[in-house]
């Protein structure tokens, strides 16, 4: 449900777009969700679907989603790991002092359209 | 043929969220109308806690809630029958307030010469997180029988708390409850969050949260 209000609000970004660059029709948008970012990339397609039929810019348009990996970075032993795996515990020198680089991202970040 | 082409968006989803809900927030300080966006689980007690409020205050300050729900007016009644003005919002299905449809139940609701308009979010502990309403302040009720590990499992609902009220204390023998942990992990999430712990029911602590709030709707109209 989370993930359909999210739909929404693309679509609404969109539309804007759509706007100031005089798009007749948008084919397909592609978005950056990250791992540890709460969007469920499954049901956003889901959603999706039956969210853009409704509208005329995006009628059938493509949702491709590139998935980013999440990465914590140790301020203590200043190294990088995988997130998902070991949490907020440094994974080499046991450490807490961590904090997340990336794979919290819910982007929108190309769009491939038609012009009128 | 139509020729299509690609085009850079480069924009966070919730990018014109934010925008509706910092214009909000401007519109509401011009009117010295303090915004309290109340999140919590299901049954953790926050339509109680909000009645005890309303209570407490009625005399000092002029208080109008928002109740957010799915369906159903029941807590919207409640509420009106302590004499504040309240007004209910069924989000339609959806699992939390966006900025936009704050602005709309606002528009509706009619904010003049209220001081105080406290919005019960939809009882959930993720989306409505995600999702800034236009909101002056955060505040969340956790009740003592949900256990003292639930920052660790909703990060991001503690990192935008400013305010947590750890209600149920009167039960808090019967639980292994380890009020201490509770605020260790809160303060990992948002180390500027306040905890104060209450019960609705016996007044416990209560005092505390009304003072929170008075110097929070002083400040905002200051």
């Amino acid at each position: 449900m989370h993930e359909l209000g999210i739909v929404f609000h693309i679509i609404d970004s969109l539309t804007e777009v759509g706007k100031e660059n005089s798009l007749s029709k948008i084919s397909s948008v592609t978005l950056e969700i990250g791992e540890v970012s709460a969007v469920l990339s499954d049901y956003l397609t889901e959603c999706w679907k039956w969210a853009v039929d409704r509208t005329e810019l995006l009628k059938g348009a493509e949702l491709i989603v590139e998935k980013i990996p999440a990465v914590t970075y140790c301020e203590d032993c200043e190294r990088t790991y995988s997130t998902v795996e070991y949490g907020r515990t440094c994974p080499y020198c046991g450490g807490g002092n961590t904090y997340l680089i990336q794979g919290n991202e819910t982007n929108i970040k190309e769009i491939e359209a038609c012009e009128t | 043929m139509d020729k299509f082409r690609v085009i850079e968006v480069k924009q966070s989803i919730f990018e014109n969220n934010d925008k509706q809900a910092e214009e909000l927030r401007k519109e509401l300080k011009e009117q010295g109308v303090y915004l309290l966006n109340l999140m919590s689980s299901p049954g953790s007690g926050k339509t109680t806690t909000l009645s005890r409020t309303i209570e407490a205050l009625r005399d000092e300050m002029k208080i109008g809630v928002m109740e957010a729900d799915i369906d159903s007016d029941v807590d919207a009644r409640t509420i009106e029958q302590l004499g504040a003005k309240a007004i209910q919002l069924h989000t339609g299905g959806m699992c939390h307030l966006d900025a936009d449809m704050t602005r709309q139940g606002i528009e509706n609701f009619g904010v003049d010469g209220l001081d105080l308009v406290i919005l019960e979010n939809v009882g959930n502990l993720v989306c409505p997180a995600e999702f800034d309403t236009g909101a002056s302040k955060n505040a969340m009720v956790l009740s003592v029988p949900e256990g003292h590990d639930k920052p660790l499992k909703y990060p991001l609902m503690f990192s935008v708390c400013d305010v947590v009220l750890v209600n149920k204390m009167d039960v808090l023998p019967y639980f292994d409850f380890d009020m201490e942990k509770c605020k260790e992990y809160v303060h990992m999430r948002n180390p500027k969050a306040t905890v104060i712990p209450i019960c609705a029911k016996t007044g416990e602590g209560m005092e505390q949260w009304f003072d929170w709030l008075r110097r929070e709707v002083a400040q905002w109209n200051a």
